[in-house]
Parts: C-alpha cells; sequence; structure tokens
C-alpha cells in the first residue's frame, strides 16, 4: 500500500544524543497490544517521557518545547533490538518523517523505509555537529534531500551525503512499497516454488 | 567458485536480483505470532488477498499469553483481542493454528524445530528478531517486521540486500560450568551490541561441533544481540538425527533425497568472508551481565569496568549504571537479586531445565528470591514432568508455570516490579525489559539456578 512520498524535508530537528537506544525504549512492549495501526505516537519512549503515575518527566526532550520538528536526530546504533514494527510506527504516528544516527540497527532501518520513515546514517563528526548546532540554537533548521541525498545545516557550511540503494530510494520519492512489485512477480514465485526441495 | 554456507542457503532462493537494489528471497517458512502479525493481515484485507502459501505458515500464540490457568479465558481484554485476531486470520486463510492449550502451543521458536519445521537449507522468517534460533540447523532464519509479514504472508518473498559474511570461530575445550549462553554473551561482549550489524554470522569450530542441537539453539539466538541479521551453524549428524522422524520433516524416501543436499551444506574451505574473529574457547568463564544491553557481559568472578575501559559513550554507560543502581569497579558477586527468570526462545528447553535442577537438586531457594520457571513449550513441560525434574524442583521450592513469552519481554503479568533485580536466562537487559522498571542480570539457567538458591549472584562453582 503506498505511503507518503518523501523527496525535501526542511525542519527543526530534536537531539536524543544516547547511544544504543533500543526499540523496547522507542515503545514498550506493553504497548503492543493494538491489532491496528493507530495511536502508537502517545506511547514513544513512553518511560523515558512519562513517570509511572503518567506525569511528564520535565528532563527529557520531548517535554521540552524548545525542541520540536519532523526530523529526529539519535546517538549511535538507533533501534537496536526487537523487530517490533510498532516502534517505526510510534516514530512516524508522533510525526516524525526522518531519523538521523550515525548507525542504525538492520530491521529498525528496514521497518522504517518500509513505511515511509528516511533513515539518514551520517558519519559520527556529522553527527556530533549537528548535535552542538541544535543545542546551541533549537531553531536551526536541517534539509534533508533524497533526490541528492544530502544532508544540510542552514547557516552553515557543513553538509555531507548519505547512501541508500537505487530501489528504495525510488519506493521512497514515489510512495511505492514492495508488496505491489512482489504482487507484480506472482508467477515467477509459484513456478520457483515448485522447483524448492523444501 | 567456492561459497559459505551462507552464499549456498541464500543464492538458491533468490528469484531476482534487482540492480543496486535487494534480492528477491523466497521463504519455506513462515512463522506467525499474535503480536506482529494482526496489522499484516488487514493489510491482506485492504488488498483483497490471500495467504499465498498457507501450508508454509504456522501460527502459535506465545507473546501475550498468561502462564497460568491457560484454560481459561485470558483476562486481558486487548491480550485477548489479539489472540482471537490470530485465531480468525488462520482460519480464515487455512493455516495452521496452534493456540493457548494446543499440545504443540509453545514460544515460537521453541515449537519450530521440536516439530521438524526448521530444517537445513531453509529460508525461514518471523515477526520477531530472534528467529535467528533457527541458523542451528543450517537454516537462513532472520526477524522482519510487519510490513515484511504481510510481503511473505501474501507473496511468499522478501526483499533483502545480501548481507555480508562473518564468521566467529571458537576452538578449545569449555571449562567446567561454562554453558552455550556464556559462549554467546561472551561474543556479544566483545563484539560489542552492534559489532555484527549488517553481517550473518556462521559460527564454526570445535566448541560448535561439540555443542548439543539446544546448545545451538541458543548461540544463534543470540546473534541479533551483537547486530547481525543471523548466525548459522553447518548442519552434521546430530542436526539430522535431531529432525529424523519429526512430524513436518521429510519423511521416507524423501529424507534420502533431501540428506544429499544437506551434506553439501558447509561453507567451502577456501570460501571467503569479510570478517573473521577466532577466540579461545578455554578463555570463557560463566558470564552475567551488569548493565542494559547485552553487549555489557562480564565474567561473573569479575568487576564491573571503569567508565574509560569501557569503549563506547561514557554518558550513556553511566546511564546505564545509574538506572541500574551499580558502580563502576564493583564486583558483581554477591550482588543482590530478587527474581529469577529460567524460560524464553533462548534457554526455554529442555536441556536449560536440566541444568538448572541439576544445580538446585538437594538445596533450597532462597526465601527472598521469586522464581518464575516458564517452559518454552508444551513439549518441554511434558519432558519436565516425564523426566522426574519436576518433583526435584518442587522439592527445593519451585513451581512450574505454563509455557509462554513470559517475562521475556513482559507483555503478559509476568512483570518484575520497579528497582527490582532479576537474573534472567532470557535474551535482553534493556531498561524496562521486564517490566517498568525492572533490572535485568542476564546469564545462564546455571548461574540463574545458584542465584535462586543464595538471592544473590553466585559463581555456581563455589556453591
Ligand atoms: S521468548 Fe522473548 S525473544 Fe523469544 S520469541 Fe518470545 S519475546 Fe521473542
Amino acid at each position: 500500500m503506498a505511503y507518503d512520498k518523501f523527496k525535501i524535508l526542511k525542519s527543526t530537528a530534536v537531539p536524543l544524543p544516547i547511544e544504543n537506544i533500543d526499540t523496547d525504549q522507542i515503545i514498550p512492549a506493553r504497548f503492543l497490544k493494538a491489532t491496528e495501526r493507530r495511536g502508537f505516537g502517545d506511547n514513544l519512549f513512553r518511560d523515558w517521557r512519562y513517570y509511572s503515575n503518567n506525569k511528564p518527566k520535565d528532563d527529557f526532550v520531548l517535554n521540552n518545547n524548545k525542541y520540536c520538528g519532523k526530523i529526529l536526530v539519535g546517538g549511535k546504533n538507533f533501534g537496536s533490538g526487537s523487530s517490533r514494527e510498532h516502534a517505526a510506527w510510534a516514530i512516524y504516528d508522533y510525526g516524525f518523517r526522518c531519523v538521523i544516527s550515525s548507525f542504525f540497527a538492520d530491521i529498525f532501518k528496514n521497518n522504517c523505509l518500509n513505511i515511509g520513515v528516511l533513515p539518514v546514517q551520517i558519519s559520527s563528526d556529522f553527527l556530533e555537529i549537528i548535535f552542538e548546532k541544535i543545542y546551541k540554537d533549537p531553531s536551526t533548521l536541517v534539509t534533508v534531500d533524497l533526490t541528492e541525498q544530502s544532508v544540510k545545516i542552514s547557516g552553515s557550511e557543513h553538509y555531507e551525503n548519505f547512501q541508500i540503494n537505487d530501489y528504495k530510494k525510488n519506493n521512497m520519492l514515489n510512495g511505492y512499497d514492495d508488496i505491489d512489485f512482489l504482487l507484480n512477480l506472482k508467477e515467477s514465485i509459484k513456478s520457483f516454488s515448485k522447483k524448492t526441495p523444501l | 567458485m567456492s561459497k559459505t554456507l551462507f552464499d549456498k542457503v541464500w543464492d538458491s532462493h533468490v528469484i531476482k536480483k534487482i540492480n543496486n537494489g535487494p534480492d528477491v528471497l523466497f521463504i519455506d517458512r513462515h512463522m506467525v505470532h499474535e503480536v506482529t502479525s494482526p496489522v499484516a493481515f488487514l493489510g491482506l484485507k485492504k488488498r483483497n488477498i490471500k495467504v499465498l502459501f498457507p501450508e508454509k505458515t504456522f501460527a502459535t500464540a506465545d507473546h501475550n499469553t498468561p502462564t497460568r490457568n491457560q484454560h481459561l479465558p485470558v483476562k486481558d481484554y486487548l491480550s485477548s483481542k489479539q489472540l482471537e485476531a490470530l485465531e480468525k486470520n488462520a482460519q480464515y486463510h487455512g493455516i495452521s493454528y496452534w493456540g493457548l492449550g494446543h499440545e504443540k502451543n509453545g514460544i515460537v521458536h521453541v515449537i519450530g524445530p521440536e516439530h521438524g519445521i526448521t530444517l537445513p537449507g531453509a529460508t525461514i522468517v518471523c515477526g520477531d528478531s530472534h528467529t535467528s534460533t533457527h541458523g542451528a540447523f543450517g537454516a537462513i532464519a532472520f526477524g522482519i517486521g510487519t510490513s515484511e509479514v504481510e510481503m511473505v504472508l501474501s507473496t511468499q518473498c522478501i526483499m533483502q540486500p545480501k548481507p555480508k559474511k562473518m564468521r566467529i570461530n571458537i576452538n578449545g575445550k569449555l571449562n567446567d560450568s561454562v554453558t552455550p549462553k556464556d559462549v554467546a554473551l561472551f561474543i556479544i561482549s566483545k563484539l560489542s551490541t552492534s559489532g555484527a550489524t549488517g553481517y550473518f554470522v556462521e559460527y564454526s569450530g570445535k566448541v560448535f561441533s561439540e555443542m548439543s542441537m539446544e546448545g545451538r539453539m541458543t548461540v544463534c539466538n543470540l546473534s541479533i544481540e551483537m547486530g547481525a541479521r543471523g548466525g548459522m551453524i553447518a548442519p552434521d549428524n546430530k542436526t539430522f538425527d535431531y529432525i529424523k522422524g519429526r512430524e513436518f520433516a521429510p519423511q521416507n524416501g524423501e529424507w534420502d533425497e533431501v540428506m544429499k543436499y544437506w551434506k553439501t551444506l558447509k561453507s567451502d574451505d577456501d570460501a571467503d568472508f569479510d570478517k573473521e574473529y577466532d577466540f579461545d574457547g578455554t578463555k570463557i568463564e560463566p558470564m552475567i551481565t551488569y548493565g542494559t544491553n547485552p553487549g555489557m557481559g562480564i565474567a561473573i568472578n569479575s568487576g564491573i569496568p571503569y567508565s574509560n575501559q569501557h569503549g563506547g559513550n561514557i554518558e550513556t554507560f553511566q546511564k546505564s549504571l545509574d538506572y541500574m543502581n551499580y558502580s563502576q569497579g564493583d564486583k558483581i558477586l554477591g550482588k543482590k537479586i530478587d527474581f529469577v527468570f529460567l524460560g524464553s526462545c533462548t534457554n526455554g528447553r529442555i536441556e536449560d531445565f536440566r541444568a538448572f535442577t541439576n544445580i538446585v537438586k538437594g538445596r533450597k531457594k532462597s526465601p527472598n528470591v521469586t522464581a518464575w520457571l516458564v517452559p518454552g513449550s508444551h513439549r518441554v513441560e511434558k519432558a519436565i514432568k516425564e523426566e522426574g525434574l519436576l518433583n526435584i524442583l518442587n522439592q527445593s521450592g519451585f513451581e512450574l508455570r505454563e509455557p509462554g513469552c513470559s517475562a521475556c519481554l513482559a507483555m503478559n503479568d509476568d512483570k518484575i516490579p520497579t528497582g527490582k533485580y532479576a537474573v534472567s536466562t532470557s535474551n535482553r537487559n534493556f531498561e524496562g525489559r521486564q517490566g517498568p522498571g525492572s533490572r535485568t542480570l542476564l546469564a545462564s539457567p546455571i548461574v540463574a539456578a545458584a542465584a535462586a538458591i543464595t538471592g544473590k549472584v553466585t559463581d555456581p562453582r563455589d556453591l
């Protein structure tokens, strides 16, 4: 099923400079009980964001009005752990369309690409610069351009290119999904299945 | 051209290669559970299509199920809705469904091998990252997200770029009280939780060839904790003996045919790996974790590292110790614990219960410890009873619960309370993984048993 197209995103960004942010932090398991994909944003980073009595934790970045935007900037090895796509859904549902980090866990990255959230991997030096700039001025705009595969910081010389394979890039630019592609291969899949030994 | 085990299995399943894009990979076996499948089935409904190969799809209920009174209706409303949804979906699409109470029910990665669904040379996926478990049989097995579950249900294929190849060789004889879990925690502590991201791992060497199938499953299960897509071990006679005669395994004439193929499933002598590690098995000690990711493991008789010895970011390291309420340099032995969890797809098989029972036999559970012993499946539960382990456990003050994922992810009522410490045989010690505010120390069934007896972190060799 098609999702939002992604070409250029220019937005302020939310900094979360913690390493190894795992999917249990992004969305704890007790919120995975839904049978529909709806409402996960409310529980994004639930236990970092709220006390057990549901009072917001003031020192957590999502509760700080200074920082907002459609880009989440996370520390190295973002999205490790569980394969739950709910983590990517929560990020999307909260309003983020792009996550920037210096390293992503594999399954999380795939999940993002499959639902139209762009994972952007940059060097750790550039990541440091982005954090620095946002902390200095939370209204700093970050531009992620998928067509030219670049990340820029407004009002600064700094920019970097990122990698994405042509197939996925094309999907993101046009909002295509893999299933549409695969359904067109159905006949070859069926004949292939007859040849497999298992 | 010479090939690795991984190449052989992967390449033989590629239907189509996309230039500068992923491979279209055919999937032989798809395991489905109640938590990551409902939205995928909804997707099929929206597209108005049915499951392409229901006979290659197997469904069970495990993540969200109670471990007590499974014969009664499930109390939690949302959980019962998920179970209902899976049952209906399975029925509608003609998929075998082993729901609560079914004699084949259990944790998805425990029942696959038990029933001969897991086979050498197969591609196996499931919406759970520990699908890597099945690699113990020489299968390519990995976890997928819900969009991909929908992909496999509707087309039996997945689109993935081929991962790079890593081999981890461990030779030498393992020391007393060192189990497959310790081997895995040792490797992760060396490579870190992202050290194998982008790779598919093959484990090789004497340590693995001498390991039981259960042990190999434990090791492959934990591959994901170092970021790997999956891990695998070349099948050998142990593998074939394990599979033979199981319900879904090839039978009679088919068996001889498939054996010819299975015997070719090993890396060629001169095959190339993108990365290779060698470790000395004799250097591995019983392990335990002290922090909030599985890479934060140490030999049980050593101390928590100082921040400057630890490779990563200092603030993240400190945040982790604060969460655990531990300090740098602390000895881990003697730390007080409150809970013990024996179970999960990592260590919930019969061999794990044997090892645990062997330690607690003739001893009494510490009155300060709450112990949850949760078999990985009904088959395991049955074996525990038939082998007389249950009696011994009862005499030592332990009870057995009913099968399921339980406190591994604490979606059901089995939650470790805030601030409490659990020695757990599961696979993740993330903040709040076993319940909001819970503190997890990952270890082997033997180390868990020793802790259950003394109420503190204890070297099983000192008992
Ligand atoms: S026991 Fe834990 S890791 Fe294994 S399948 Fe269940 S939730 Fe996943």
